[in-house]
């Protein structure tokens, strides 16, 4: 078994090989009840366009809902859907591969939507390498 | 829980607002002029960007004569710190979950 988690300033990408078969890990992620048994409650449809919502325990600032809305299906393979919560937009998107020993399930969360050329041509090394340097920025803050 | 600003997000998602706050960030302060030249956007432009990334926190002005000097504040990203620090707990543990629930399901 494998966790990679990798981080870009973008997105959070985290990656396990799971060992079982791709179909049952499919099951696992796009069945609602099962979903309710890892992630949250929830009335989610494997359906483009479907909007549903993620319930959590109620805190002191936010109500626990997540308002999503299903973006893509691709059967056995990929979904995704949009997640906003905290008043802030952003994407969780699933990824399955069949392997020898099961199944590679790759899960990316992006903060912000697909990039796009900055009209500004005063960055020479771009936003990745920049989000590369953030550890560095962020243990110089303390 | 996470308590996040979504003004830092939102700043950061613009391409050209995140070209000015990097720029800031390797050369330090500079006027709206200088990162006007040879940008390829406009003064006004450059001037509403720095507007948007000053009201997310993310850069600080300070006004000398007539013209206005603009720098990084990297402490601001700290929002972003923390969504990453959040979600990437979140999603370990449930990611150790779902582990647990393939194990009793049907295969």
């Amino acid at each position: 078994m494998t966790d990679g988690p990798m981080t870009t300033t973008r997105s959070l990408v985290i990656e396990r090989e799971l060992p079982h078969p791709l179909e049952k890990v499919w099951r696992a992620l796009t069945q609602g009840p099962l979903i309710k048994e890892w992630l949250m409650d929830n009335d989610f449809q494997p359906v483009v366009g479907h909007r549903f919502t993620f319930r959590t325990t109620p805190m002191p600032n936010w109500n626990g809902v997540i308002d999503c809305e299903v973006q893509v299906i691709e059967p056995n393979k990929k979904i995704s859907y949009s997640w906003g919560a905290f008043g802030l937009g952003s994407v969780v998107e699933w990824t399955l591969v069949a392997t020898e020993r099961g199944t590679l399930v790759r899960m990316e969360h992006s903060g912000f939507g697909p990039d796009q050329d900055a009209a500004y041509k005063g960055a020479s090394y771009g936003w990745q390498k920049f989000i590369g340097n953030l550890e560095r920025v962020v243990a110089g803050m303390n | 829980m996470l308590a996040i600003s979504g003004e830092v997000f939102t700043a950061l998602a613009d391409p050209t607002r995140r070209a000015l706050f990097e720029r800031l960030s390797r050369e330090g302060e500079m006027t709206v002029r200088l990162l006007t030249d040879n940008s390829g956007v406009s003064q006004p432009a450059v001037s509403k960007h720095l507007g948007v990334l000053k009201h997310a926190r993310l850069v600080r002005a300070r006004h000398k004569g007539r013209e206005t000097h603009y720098s990084a504040r990297p402490r601001g990203l700290a929002p972003l710190v923390d969504w990453m620090t959040f979600y990437s707990r979140f999603w370990h543990d449930r990611f150790d979950r779902l582990e647990d629930l393939l194990k009793r399901m049907d295969p």
